[in-house]
């Protein structure tokens, strides 16, 4: 080819393609030859401490042979990492922590897969059952207690109707997140006003449904409305705050500057416990309020003060030439801000919104410090169950309880890279 | 900054008159139906939900004696789960009507935060668990122990005091949350776990083996766990004394759930005094005659109450048998 190359020109001079690296240079074997193995000296600086490593874990150490390399490979790297440091030999690179970091990948892997299934009992109805194995995780404590960690303690009978409800939530919310133009209005104009309405009869009673107290609110499900109203809430209050503290009246400025500042100053725990201890205590003898109800008001307040600075950072990212030409077009303020100023600063803090809403749903399971059942909750009670009383069974609950926390704000993180990448939000300026 | 003070006296002003106000707590009962009870979180042969959201325990039972007493129906008790943190407000703030949550009845918590305690449901002390192969039979050979407990709680407290008073030493090993102070015991990380004797047979079938471990014969605290009620009402504060007497006093006498029937036609004057077939004695503290009838009938006496919820976690009656059978539950005469 090369000679080719230089008897028949195919390229305009200064236009030839680079050429590949010689294949020695490149890959792993690149890599060894370039770091490891370069010359006599360094080659012997690889191979004596893994040598010696490898013999000393094997013979004398009584470890396998898989082992022994390992150990040898991690040994012989360290010698490099002290050479590198000592001598400026600069022999390692990221690679190197590419291989410690896939061995900490590797023993962890071990580890986890271990419990989860290889030495999992999948079917239990007890604690006899779970104990045959109790170096792995014993999934028939979830399977049997399954339905307690979605419904909580509400009624087998009634069940339907939280399905129902969360049905018209999915229905709502698909096309609120992939659907677009009017259908998309139609599905937050429903989910806003007619949702929360339909949801708390369902949920709640009334009109001939049998009325289930929130007391017997639980699991899955509580932590569900929690988060949700938490986040629909939290939006558009946190818009108008952010809006308001912008503002150019003092009263409102100030009003919202005082609202922001007092939730971002204390703590959620804090926020609920005033509303499950000292609340009560304020209201006249006789009147209670509803505990759920308290700890959403509560929730959605708090998050609300947050989302709001979030926006705010999104209003100071605009240039001031936005806000001009939107009074240029004679356009009103809130007209300028629907349609010029909101949309762009919204789409800037994408990324800030998804982390509070993956934060707030993340603290929903507070609200087990003030007697509500959310789903990690009822999880800990089933642990209390003297049935499924074996050593393994905590770990189950909590390993299944951090896999579903963890699905869910996956979710909702992968849902902000797309929505980011559709309204490409990360072009280059 | 006069403001101040005056809003703090308003807030401890408003706190003492919630806590203290006269409300007639059992109207309110009767005309909503159900009787509204703070329970535990989940502490098994006490109040513990199980798969179905059904609560057992014992203090369950005794929310389900006073619905029955006032009610008429065993089954009409609405459970409000409490963390140890918000228990006493929900007293004090009337969304529960009586609080039976494992709760130890002290001096300040009776004087000081607006609830009286009614009597004593359960004797609960301070134990030790250790393991067999130790070979140790006392508490007080257990210098230089690791001591596996939770944080902050008067446990760890107690432990100090018991150490200190009998110049030994120890080494504290303290978590959070008592599953993995069990895992951590299990795990060999400490040689002793301490926690109240009904914790440590409730957590010893958690553990990997259960047989191979022991709970040591020395109580070093006392752990009088009783219900408690609003301060001010002194009506209902009897019905709730009462309530947990006649229990004690039905198993006295021998009536049980399932001869209360027959016991109604017998001789004794007490148990004809009990079961309503001779005196009004339910119209001294506002109910018909046969309240104490229904709460042995539904619920049953106090052995029954026992048996059911607190010997299956293993622990035997003890300190809570009837005086004359060698134990201190002592209920004054029902005349």
């Amino acid at each position: 080819m090369a000679m080719d190359d230089v008897v028949t020109p195919r390229y305009a001079p200064g236009q030839h393609p680079a050429l590949p690296a010689p294949a020695s240079t490149v890959g792993v074997v690149g890599w060894l030859r370039a770091n490891l193995f370069s010359t006599g000296p360094d080659t012997s600086l690889t191979l004596v401490p893994f040598g010696v490593a490898f013999l000393a874990a094997a013979w004398f150490g009584g470890v396998s042979i898989m082992g022994s390399i390992v150990i040898g490979i991690l040994i012989a790297v360290g010698v490099r990492i002290v050479a590198r440091v000592a001598f400026g030999n600069p022999v390692i690179d990221n690679t190197v922590l590419t291989i410690v970091g896939a061995i900490i990948i590797f023993l962890i892997a071990d580890v986890l897969l271990n419990f989860t299934i290889f030495d999992a009992v999948w079917s239990a109805s007890g604690r006899a059952d779970c104990a045959k194995s109790p170096d792995g995780a014993c999934w028939g404590f979830v399977t049997a207690r399954f339905s307690q960690f979605m419904y909580g303690f509400y009624p087998d009978a009634e069940r339907w109707r939280v399905d129902v409800t969360g049905i018209f939530a999915i229905a709502l919310i698909v096309p609120i997140l992939f659907g677009q133009g009017r259908i998309r209005a139609y599905a937050v104009g429903l989910f806003l006003l007619a949702f929360p309405i339909v949801g708390f009869i369902l949920m709640y009673g009334g009109l001939g449904l049998e009325i289930v107290p929130t007391n017997k609110w639980g699991g899955m499900m509580l932590t569900l409305v929690i988060a949700m109203t938490g986040i629909t809430a939290s939006l558009p209050l946190g818009v108008l705050l952010a809006l308001g503290r912008r503002s150019d009246m003092p009263a409102i400025r100030n009003l919202c500057i005082v609202f922001i500042e007092f939730w971002r100053g204390v703590p959620l725990i804090t926020v609920l416990f005033m509303a499950s201890v000292m609340f009560p205590l304020f209201l006249p003898e006789g009147v209670t309020f509803n505990q759920l109800l308290r700890a959403l008001i509560g929730v959605a307040l708090f998050s609300a003060a947050y989302m709001a600075e979030v926006v705010r950072g999104g209003l100071q990212a605009i240039p001031k030439g936005q806000y001009e030409a939107a009074s240029a077009m004679g356009l009103s303020y809130w007209k300028s801000m629907r349609l010029i100023v909101l949309p762009q600063a919204l789409t800037i803090v994408i990324p800030g919104i998804v982390n509070s809403f993956i934060a707030l749903f993340k603290d929903t399971t507070l609200v087990l410090i003030i007697g509500l059942f959310d789903f990690l909750g009822t999880i800990q009670t089933g642990l209390n169950d003297n049935a499924w009383a074996a050593p393994n069974v905590p770990m189950t609950g909590y390993v299944f309880a951090a896999l579903v926390y963890w699905a869910f704000c996956f979710g909702m993180s992968r849902y902000s890279v797309r929505l980011e990448r559709k309204l490409n939000t990360g072009r280059q300026h | 900054m006069k403001w101040i003070n005056r809003a703090a006296l308003a807030v401890a002003a408003s706190g003492m008159i919630a806590a203290g106000a006269q409300a007639a707590t059992l109207d309110n009962i009767k005309k909503e139906g159900v009787l509204k009870c703070g329970v535990s979180q989940g502490l098994p042969g006490f109040s513990n939900p199980d798969d179905k959201g059904k609560w057992t325990g014992i203090d369950v039972d005794f929310c389900r004696a006073m619905a029955a007493a006032i009610l008429g129906d065993a089954s009409k008790v609405k459970y409000v789960p409490l963390s140890a943190k918000v228990r006493f407000t929900a007293l004090q703030s009337g969304e529960i009507d009586v609080l039976s949550r494992n709760t130890t009845w002290t001096f300040t918590r009776d004087t000081n935060l607006g609830i009286n305690f009614v009597g004593v449901l359960y004797y609960d002390g301070q134990g030790f668990m250790v393991r067999k192969k130790l070979g140790v039979t006392s508490a007080l050979k257990l210098s230089g122990a690791q001591v596996c407990t939770n944080t902050g709680t008067t446990t760890e407290l107690n432990v100090a005091d018991y150490f200190k008073s009998h110049n030994m030493q120890y080494k504290v090993v303290a978590f959070e949350n008592s599953n993995e102070v069990v895992a951590a015991y299990d795990a060999g990380r400490c040689d002793v776990y301490t926690t109240d004797r009904s914790g440590l047979a409730a957590q010893r079938t958690k553990m990997k083996n259960p047989d191979e471990h022991m709970v040591l014969p020395e109580v070093i605290s006392k752990e009088p766990l009783g219900p408690a009620v609003r301060q001010g009402d002194d009506q209902f504060a009897n019905i709730a004394r009462w309530t947990l007497n006649a229990m004690i006093i039905a198993e006295e006498l021998g009536v049980t759930s399932k001869n209360a029937d027959q016991m109604k036609s017998a001789k004794n004057p007490e148990i004809k005094r009990l079961l309503g077939t001779d005196g009004k004695y339910g119209s001294y503290i506002g109910l018909d005659n046969d309240w104490a009838y229904r709460i042995v009938k539904q619920v049953g006496n106090y052995a029954e109450v026992y048996d059911r919820n607190v010997k299956p976690i293993g622990l035997e009656r003890g300190v809570n048998n009837l005086w004359n059978k060698g134990g201190i539950l002592y209920a004054p005469p029902f005349r």
